[in-house]
């Protein structure tokens, strides 16, 4: 019975991974300071630097398309700031 | 006694680190953080602020500035070395003192005056302080719960490495009495040749009783001795 | 491209000034010079609605340097000192991008002190939000704190004072407005005038976005349903960048490198170059290709418009290149050279060799339109509340709750979270009435405020006016400060409505009139209109930041109880006014009735009477008597002392609700030692105060007489749980 449990948790899991970065056009102060320090440190092919959050989610769920819906509304309720940020949804195995 | 202050960009309790060594008498100069080396001194100051906006992570991008090459070099040599609030972050990220600061626990900046206990007072820092005199010093600042692997804990606490810890005005150091969430209430800590202070709270803002008190005194007037 | 009227309307200007351009130009406009017209004539730089009554106001004074029209006013505080200060609203974007609205609102308020030759010395901020139980009010208050506290914390300006009401008028449009002081030299004070022909126009600090393009405009418009997408012209502060333009200009402001300096707000390259231009009566000439850019293909168009943070236009005296780039280039900042000043009196714009747009400077600055508007005067509707025909209620009850209510609670979630101690000058901390800062490295010190009423400015914007200026009169006044200037920022509803524009005509009128009495002159300000959604208008917030000075430290004082067994004399007369009260409000939810009236007589007299006893050393400790009244007074120098008070009955009182919540204005609350009753009552007697003898400070417990007695413990626990309960 507690195989059977497990077995059915592995297979109602998917897992995504959410990359949050400010929008193109907005300023990101992060990303500059690094970029500079990097580029004074001697890191010469360097060309840009932006500075974003990644998230790892893991979804009860098995139909693959209403898990990305799940994740896309956490990303648009909570984890991002659409005013200035944009964000990408991967599948992780 | 002659005392260096390091100014990064972003660095903004320079000037008052500067007015306390001053009012102490110090001969203090500060040194901008392109220089590539230090004129004589005997006691490094790293002063709180903002350095590089706090950008990456707190104290990361000054950790990689050209004088901290030479701050590591002196420090190795046995100068004196006192970093606070942001000091003791770029000290961290510097390796060397170690451990690390994260976040306050309640994820906001915190402002206010707290009170902390002075656990070792047998040390250049600390010695005009009596042994756990309880003091109220301001703290200003996003990260600074102190965390560390148990190993170094192990270390802080065998080799009274531990300066200072977060307590209430009675002295017991509690989770109430714990700003922050630095791990057993550490306010600052010394590496183990005890020439290098780091400490979250700001002495050089308790030297005047007229703004606040005079609690921070005694750490400038150690170090006179 | 046609200039439709679609694209006018969307610009925000109507037909009517698009015929007056068209008139002024002799042509048609393009769209880069449309869009800079859009920018120079809206409601936030042109003040088209507000001009003609801004002009009522008293701008002049023995100790005015600098009064309105530059970026910030500048008083004399002797001894070669100068203050430099200004509040400004940043609502709108607030309410779009909270954390980055108030950030940004802090740093551009710092840039119009700093611009002026002053190193910033205090932040303050006056932040209003919608009902409680309002579903974004709490992630507002949360955005806009941290926001706050974000930019001050990091550039290093401690942020002293504050005001934080929630009010149901504010759910769709909160309010925002950061004021700046800043301290100079009276000699090295820097003005935004150009002067000269072919001086280098130098463009510094961070490098350009599009951010914010058509931000101002958007300050201009009502709040719509679709407000929320109007996402792109969000600014993003960057304090760290700001610290180092601060510290760059600065050290290059300490010889005689700079004939003008200005720094790019609202409107950005667009607002600064044509300012210094028509101030100085000159042309200028850009070369847009060489403003720094952050993106690719940025158009001239966007260029003028964008409202990137951290930027400032300089121009520079001749020969001076070198030493100036050197200090930008120090502190890692852009430094540039985009163009000259020369005799044409024309904004030209040239982007790869081409003219691309050339506007005659003065009709931009001067004959934007100016509009007086109709406006009607408030219907004023005398109500007298009995409180006899209302739910009996306890005293003790009615004061817990006033206490433990949102407004009145104790705002230390928020002040915790800004760094008020940081340049170790901060002697009074937000808290007492004014917060109290030392002038670095001398025996003197200012108090700064800021203060609104707008429930009374809602119910009689006559009276209302007039008590902002007097409650902030009366706040400097209780920590032993002179009352020098104040600065406003006037935040009201749609101006073409003309109940709300009758109610910034009528507020107007009365700070005129407190300020002309009190001898207390406006030096700087900002109007911003069309706050509310869909018709919907807010209440009419004037705010207003004092500045006084204390000439000898030793002399200053708060708010708190000093000892037990001291007198407690309430200084000014109390009639029981209940009206507008707080009690009403919070206790019964009734907010009809008119406002206390302002007596500025009695408000004057009182005022300099209370001054003098603090000068002489005769009191221990003020409060002044305001929301909430006598009651709430009391308790608040309890709760701050951890001593208690014991307070007597009048003998005559009608009702003890109105004696202990009225709020009857021009009052005082003194703490007076035994030894010196007999000298204080002679000096209240000699200048015809009205006064009363009200009771003793005590120990621990909080005792009205025949009415509660409860532990100072207590009331403190009631009064801190609020916020951390929120």
């Amino acid at each position: 019975m507690a195989k059977l449990f497990q077995l059915n948790l592995k297979k109602n899991k998917l897992k995504f991974s959410v990359t949050v970065t400010l929008k193109k056009d907005v300023l990101d102060p992060q990303g500059k300071v690094v970029e500079n320090t990097l580029m004074s440190m001697g890191m010469v092919n360097l060309k840009s630097i932006r500075q974003g959050k990644f998230f790892e989610i893991e979804v009860d769920e098995n139909d693959q398309k209403k898990a990305e819906e799940k994740v896309k509304m956490m990303c648009e309720k909570l984890l991002v700031n659409l005013i200035i940020e944009d964000y990408k949804i991967s599948k992780l195995i | 006694m002659r005392s260096s202050v390091i100014v990064f960009p972003g660095s903004n309790c320079d000037r008052d680190i500067a007015v306390a060594l001053e009012k102490m008498q110090f001969k203090n100069q500060m040194i901008w953080h392109k220089e590539t080396s230090l004129p004589k001194t005997d006691l490094i100051v790293i002063p709180g602020g903002f350095s590089y906006g706090d950008y990456l992570r707190s104290g990361a991008i000054a950790g990689k500035s050209l004088i901290i090459d030479e701050v590591i070099k002196l420090a190795k040599n046995g100068c004196l070395i006192l970093g606070i609030c942001n000091g003791f972050q770029i000290l961290t990220e510097t390796g060397l003192l170690k451990g690390t600061l994260l976040r306050n626990k309640n994820l906001k900046f915190i402002n206010k005056d707290v009170n902390i206990k002075v656990l070792n007072n047998k040390t250049q820092f600390t010695s005009k302080y009596k042994l756990n005199q309880v003091l109220k010093i301001n703290i200003a600042h996003n990260e600074g719960n102190y965390f560390t692997d148990s190993k170094h804990l192990q270390e802080l606490r065998n080799d009274n490495l531990i300066a200072f810890k977060y307590c209430d005005k009675k002295g017991n150091t509690n989770l109430d009495s714990n700003p922050n969430g630095a791990l057993d209430n550490i306010a600052g800590i010394f590496n183990s040749k005890k020439n290098i202070l780091g400490m979250m709270p700001h002495p050089e803002r308790m030297i005047d009783k007229l703004i606040s008190n005079d609690d921070g005194v005694n750490l400038f007037s150690s170090l006179l001795n | 491209m046609e200039i439709t009227n679609e694209i006018v309307e969307r610009h925000g200007l109507k037909l009517e000034e698009y015929k007056t351009i068209q008139k002024l130009l002799k042509r048609d406009p393009n769209l880069l010079e449309l869009g800079i017209f859009s920018a120079m004539w809206n409601e936030h730089c042109s003040y088209k609605s507000s001009r003609i009554h801004l002009k009522k106001l008293p701008v002049q004074g023995k100790k005015v340097i600098q009064g309105p029209g530059e970026n910030a006013g500048v008083i004399d505080i002797g001894d070669d000192d100068a203050i430099v200060f200004k509040i400004e609203s940043h609502n709108h974007p607030s309410y779009i991008e909270p954390y980055q609205g108030a950030a940004t609102g802090v740093g551009g308020i710092l840039r119009d002190v700093f611009t002026m030759g002053a190193r910033p010395i205090a932040l303050l901020n006056s932040i209003h939000f919608g009902s409680t139980t309002h579903p974004k009010t709490k992630s507002l208050l949360n955005g806009v704190v941290s926001g706050i506290g974000g930019y001050g914390n990091c550039i290093g300006i401690p942020t002293v004072a504050g005001e934080t009401k929630f009010n149901e008028t504010y759910n769709e449009n909160i309010l925002v407005n950061a004021m700046a002081v800043g301290l100079a030299k009276k000699d090295k004070i820097f003005y935004s005038k150009a002067k000269g022909l072919n001086k280098a126009v130098v463009y510094v600090g961070s490098k350009t976005g599009r951010d914010g393009i058509h931000g101002a405009s958007m300050a201009s418009a009502e709040f719509d349903e679709n407000s929320e997408e109007k996402k792109p012209t969000v600014q993003v502060g960057d304090p760290f960048t700001e610290k180092l333009l601060l510290e760059a200009c600065l050290e290059l402001m300490k010889d005689d490198s700079i004939i003008a300096i200005q720094d790019m707000g609202a409107a950005g390259l667009t607002s600064s170059s044509v300012e210094m231009a028509s101030k100085g009566s000159l042309g200028i000439e850009l070369e847009l290709d060489r403003v720094p850019c952050r993106e690719d293909n940025m158009s001239p168009y966007e260029m003028m418009l964008s409202e990137s943070q951290e930027r400032m236009l300089i121009i520079l005296e001749d020969g001076k290149e070198n030493h100036a780039r050197k200090i930008f280039e120090k502190w890692d900042l852009d430094f540039v050279i985009i163009g000259k000043t020369n005799n044409s009196k024309n904004l030209t714009l040239k982007y790869n060799n081409k003219i691309e747009g050339e506007i005659p400077v003065e009709i931009l600055a001067t004959k934007a339109p100016v509009y007086d508007r109709k406006w009607v005067k408030k219907k004023v509707i005398q109500k007298k509340i009995d409180i006899k025909q209302l739910k009996k209620i306890k005293l003790e009850d009615a004061l817990i709750k006033i206490l433990s209510s949102p407004n009145h609670s104790n705002k230390s979630w928020i002040t915790d979270q800004y760094d008020q101690m940081v340049m170790c000058d901060t002697i009074q901390k937000s808290g007492s009435d004014s917060a109290i800062i030392r002038i670095h490295n001398t025996n003197k010190a200012i108090a700064v405020t800021v203060d609104s009423s707008a429930n009374y400015c809602k119910s009689f914007p006559l009276t209302g006016g007039k008590q902002v200026v007097c409650e902030n009169w009366r706040n400097l006044i209780s920590v032993g400060a002179n009352p020098i200037a104040i600065t406003n920022c006037l935040n009201f509803g749609n101006p073409e409505n003309k109940e709300v524009m009758g109610e910034f005509a009528e507020c107007i009128q009365g700070i005129k009139e407190a300020c002309e009495f009190l001898n207390f002159p406006v030096v700087s300000g900002n109007v911003s209109f069309y706050n509310g959604t869909n018709r919907k208008n807010i209440f009419p917030t004037p705010v207003i930041g004092g500045v006084g000075l204390i000439p000898d430290i030793s002399k200053t004082l708060n708010h708190c109880f000093k000892k037990e067994n001291n007198n407690i004399l309430l200084i000014g007369k109390t009639f029981g006014h209940i009206e507008q009260s707080c009690f009403l409000k919070e206790n019964f939810s009734i907010s009809e009735g008119l406002p206390p009236e302002i007596n500025l007589n009695n408000e004057k007299n009182n005022g300099e009477t209370v001054l003098q006893l603090i000068r002489k050393n005769l009191v221990l400790s003020v409060h002044d008597v305001s929301s909430g009244g006598l009651l709430i007074s009391l308790s608040e120098m309890s709760i701050g002392s951890n001593l208690g008070a014991k307070i007597y009955k009048p003998k005559k009182l009608a009702n003890k609700f109105e004696y202990f919540f009225g709020e009857d204005q021009g009052r005082y609350v003194l703490e007076v030692e035994k030894a010196n009753l007999d000298k204080v009552i002679k000096m209240l007697n000699d200048n015809e105060i009205y006064y009363e003898n009200i009771g003793k400070t005590q120990v621990k417990n909080f005792e009205i007489e025949s009415e509660f007695n409860i532990d100072v413990n207590d009331l403190f626990k009631i009064n801190n749980q609020w916020y951390n309960n929120y």
